[in-house]
């Protein structure tokens, strides 16, 4: 397709950037899912000119139900371990073309943190120009709520109950973003559904970087986090706004930027809302130890990233999705 | 629909089993409501047989479920085609072209709806009973879950187990108070719809 | 003691009476509800056992070959793309014969995906050299689940006990759970001769050359053979132990004058003997229910269909490219047989399409008209697609 024709059809699209809906309504997840609105975020921003390499979750289930799709932009599923393997060759296929289109991975905690891990590291080594997504609900939502390396100390999944014996999930999250940082690749980022326009930003700027480049996106599911759709905002506001779940920019593994602490919060005000941590809420010696280790957890991110701002900032976790006029939450 | 007919029929003699089907959305309750209702048939001596079917596990997504109840071992494991009453956990289901296909003549449908039994019975064609089964769940449990409201009430409408096989059953998941405020729920469901009406002589069964 | 459980439920129990020490978990559905289950038991304290929630099915494979390598029993599950991923090690297991017992919760293989019932998964891996057995009911799936132990850990086999996914592992039906003490009897405290030890050190899977691979091999295939009347002595034990009747290779139904008969793997059966009984104008049926897929029981096979003129081998699976998998193994076990029935092979139920009571007269009809010579898809209906597809 020749790039400088008048009646260029690529460079039509292109024009509607940032408008782009690549994926449509009419998809069937749950009310309040945080993975949904991540992902229409990511498509939107990245514009027309990508094909996607979806893993198998609840992503790709609720929006391809053969006959329909609710994909706009060019896609596909495969397997749930190999997002990142057949990007990987999306990629190679269209350099060799000598193509502008970008590729986009995507995958949850699961196909990213778990069954897709190697494919993942292989394809970030060798310094293929996709950006992988990975939308954290932090446990295997599409088979049923089962626990994953990504779900946090404490939370009880129907792998990881709370019990007579267990307090939820003995072991802690992995720490994905400084993993894959320490591949050296350019740009790896974490973000939160809470900040809409933080997404669009670090998936255009991305996008901008030649070289694998990393977004992890904090994503509610209010039925596996066990809290009301639509609390779901809110509630990975206070992930955020408690130091749990820091948002951090990372350059080939070196701290480039965060995302401020304005006014931080007790790790109690973000448990207290789910149902996944309510056994932490029993009047008992066990409980009351685990949210001493949860709050000592969210210590550590704050000082290790330096998440206290010490001013008002606009980039910080107040002004990120507050417009100043009236002091309106929008983002 | 089909004709019930226990001389002729192909499918054999209705009073050694019943079939029932279930419809409801992913999150209220359906698959829970096909297991409870089996497990109080077991509770009183029934061979039973209860199993969703689904497409992915999501919230709101219509879920199917389907119970057989006999006084003889169940082999066949195929969905429920002529179910002699339906139980309809979401009235928007109602639309679906699917939902009454293969209701047997005589069969009859209990909706969680707060519309009319009349008004329903003439848009469906059949008998309807209505119970605002939410609402009720809601006031009396706090969580608006409606399956164990309909269940009662679909028991004292047919009068196939008793109310006690029902709490029984619930006994097994739950206890306490929130058993306790079962109990009332299943007395208030029970209460709001006509006793036996559905009641058929070949399929009383002899609790 | 009887109880009204979803069949999940009742393998995680089962499994749990087998008192393994290591289970290996990781989620896809179908299966999912078992390890939930088995997770809800060990946070409870019910079962003692070190319960791994490993990252891939590739890696719950490999951490149940590892546990017993070091001498302990163990148990895993999964279905589908899971059995698909495990592959590798479910060659490497058997080859290297590791006793050990797994459910294969039966569901169609992608591409397409789809998370429904059929037995794609498990004939998949038929040539893994794992033994193979088939339940039609969720009772038969605990009781098999208890014999497979005893036939992995007396013939050093792995087996599979492949159970049907949602049409019987969410199935609610009446199990007769037995107790702990019958278990007990049935299974003696594991021992592997060759587990590894630093007092008497092994080494296992080592490089086998040309020399010597083709008798190592062997020994491996006659293993399965010899496993055919372990088989049949475990259904005995633990018939005895438990009261209740188990099948051993197969089981047959359907009256004796029967000349036509039908041969099925797993619940359909149940299905087709609820339809036997209603569908009275259908000639006579026998109904073999085959329980033994790996080691294949070609000789009791054989004298199961004594006085058929035709066998009908409805499957679950397709070879694409190919016909029907089960049927072609079941022609090749009476290639050399005199007066052996003609066999009419058609898949049914491919990705969880439900098989309903007329199966059966649509199946007579399906025979009479020859549509199984050599292969059909019987509930194929092409104008369900779309027009533009």
């Amino acid at each position: 397709m020749n790039e400088t024709s008048d009646n260029n059809p690529l460079r039509e699209l292109r024009k509607l950037q940032p408008r782009f809906s690549g994926m449509e309504s009419g998809h069937r997840a749950c009310l309040g899912c945080g993975e949904a609105l991540a992902a229409r975020l990511v498509t939107e921003a990245a514009g027309p000119d990508v094909i996607y390499a979806n893993a198998t979750g609840c992503l790709e289930v609720f929006t391809t139900a053969w006959p329909e799709s609710a994909w706009r932009v060019a896609w596909m599923h495969s397997l749930f371990e190999n997002a990142a393997a057949i990007a990987a060759g999306m990629e190679a296929a269209l350099k060799r073309q000598g193509k502008a289109t970008r590729v986009i991975a995507m995958g949850g905690d699961g196909g990213t943190f778990d069954i897709g891990f190697q494919a993942l590291s292989g394809m970030l080594e060798r310094g293929h120009n996709v950006l992988y997504v990975c939308f954290d609900n932090e446990a295997y939502m599409n088979t049923g709520i089962q626990r994953s390396g990504s779900t946090p100390h404490a939370a009880a999944t129907t792998t990881s109950p709370a019990g007579k014996l267990r307090m939820g999930k003995r072991h802690l999250k992995k720490d994905i973003v400084t993993i894959v940082a320490a591949h050296h690749i350019p740009y790896a980022a974490t973000a939160s559904v809470a900040y809409p326009s933080d997404i669009r930003k670090k998936v255009r700027r991305a996008l901008a970087i030649d070289g694998p480049t990393f977004l992890h996106i904090h994503s509610p599911c209010p039925l596996g986090w066990g809290h009301d759709g639509s609390l779901s905002i809110e509630v990975a506001r206070l992930a955020v706004q408690t130091g749990l779940f820091p948002v951090i920019e990372l350059e080939r593994g070196g701290l480039a930027g965060v995302m401020p602490i304005r006014e931080l919060r007790p790790v109690t005000d973000y448990l207290a809302i789910q149902q996944r941590f309510r056994h932490l809420f029993a009047d008992n010696a066990r409980a009351r130890e685990e949210l001493e280790h949860l709050q000592a957890l969210a210590d550590h991110n704050i000082e290790f990233y330096q998440l206290r701002g010490t001013h008002p900032d606009t980039r910080d976790t107040e002004g990120a999705d507050t417009v100043t006029r009236g002091g309106m939450r929008w983002a | 629909m089909r004709q019930r007919d226990n001389k002729t029929s192909i499918l054999g003699n209705y009073s050694d089993m019943i079939e029932i089907r279930i419809h409801g959305r992913g999150g209220q309750g359906n698959v829970v409501a096909a297991y409870l209702l089996a497990t109080a048939a077991f509770e009183v001596g029934r061979h039973v047989q209860a199993f969703p079917n689904f497409g992915a596990e999501r919230r709101g997504a219509p879920v199917t479920a389907f119970v057989r109840i006999a006084d003889r071992p169940i082999r066949r494991r195929c969905q429920v085609q002529h179910p002699a009453w339906l139980i309809v956990q979401d009235e928007n289901l109602l639309h679906l072209p699917d939902i009454t296909t293969g209701l047997l003549d005589g069969g009859a449908i209990l909706v969680n709806s707060t519309r009319a039994d009349a008004e329903l019975s003439q848009e469906l064609g059949c008998p309807v009973v209505a119970l605002p089964a939410t609402r009720l769940a809601l006031d009396v449990l706090g969580r608006p879950v409606p399956n164990t409201a309909l269940l009662s009430a679909f028991l004292a409408l047919t009068g196939l187990l008793p109310q006690d096989a029902l709490i029984s059953a619930l006994g097994a998941r739950f206890r306490g108070e929130i058993l306790e405020r079962n109990r009332a729920l299943i007395e208030q469901a029970a209460a709001r719809v006509p006793a036996g009406a559905w009641q058929e002589p070949e399929h009383a069964a002899r609790a | 003691m009887q109880h009204a459980l979803e069949g999940s439920q009742a393998l995680a129990r089962a499994v749990s009476l087998c008192r393994p020490q290591v289970i290996a978990a990781y989620p896809i559905t179908p299966q999912t509800h078992i390890v939930e289950n088995l997770s809800r038991l060990v946070a409870d304290g019910e079962l003692d056992c070190e319960l791994v929630s490993v990252e891939s099915e590739f890696s719950a494979a490999s951490v149940v070959l590892g546990a017993v390598a070091g001498g302990s029993r163990a148990y895993t599950a999964s279905s589908s793309q899971g059995i698909l991923l495990m592959a590798e090690v479910l060659f490497n297991i058997a080859g290297l014969r590791i006793p050990l017992v797994m459910t294969c919760a039966n569901r169609a293989l992608s591409g397409p995906l789809s998370i429904w019932n059929d037995q794609q998964d498990s004939m998949a891996v038929r040539d893994a050299g794992w033994v193979q057995l088939y339940c039609t009911s969720n009772q038969e799936a605990v009781d098999t689940t208890i014999q497979a132990y005893r036939i992995a850990e007396l013939c050093e086999l792995p087996v599979m006990v492949c159970v049907d996914g949602f049409t019987l592992t969410h199935t609610l039906e009446v199990i007769d759970l037995p107790e702990s003490e019958q278990v007990d009897r049935m299974l003696p405290e594991f021992r592997f001769e060759r587990a590894l030890d630093p007092l008497n050190p092994i080494s296992i899977g080592t490089l086998v050359s040309p020399d010597y691979f083709t008798e190592i091999r062997y020994s491996h295939h006659s293993a399965l053979l010899e496993a055919l009347p372990v088989i049949e002595q475990a259904a005995q034990e633990w018939q005895a132990i438990s009261g209740r009747e188990q099948p051993a290779l197969l089981r047959c139904s359907g009256p004796e004058q029967a000349r036509i008969g039908i041969l099925t793997l797993g619940s359909v059966a149940g299905t087709l003997e609820a339809a036997l009984e209603l569908y009275t104008d259908e000639p006579a049926t026998r109904l073999i229910a085959l329980r033994s897929f790996r080691p294949f029981p070609s000789a009791a096979l054989q004298v199961a269909c004594e006085g058929l003129t035709d066998l009908v081998v409805l499957e679950r699976a397709v070879c694409p490219g190919s016909g029907g998998i089960l049927g072609s193994e079941v022609r090749a076990a009476f290639s050399e047989v005199a007066d052996a029935p003609r066999v009419h092979n058609f898949s049914v139920g491919l990705g969880g399409r439900d098989v309903p009571l007329d199966i059966y007269p649509r199946l007579h009809a399906a025979l009479r008209n020859g549509d199984g010579l050599p292969y059909a898809i019987l509930d194929l209906e092409p104008e369900r697609l779309p027009a533009s597809a």
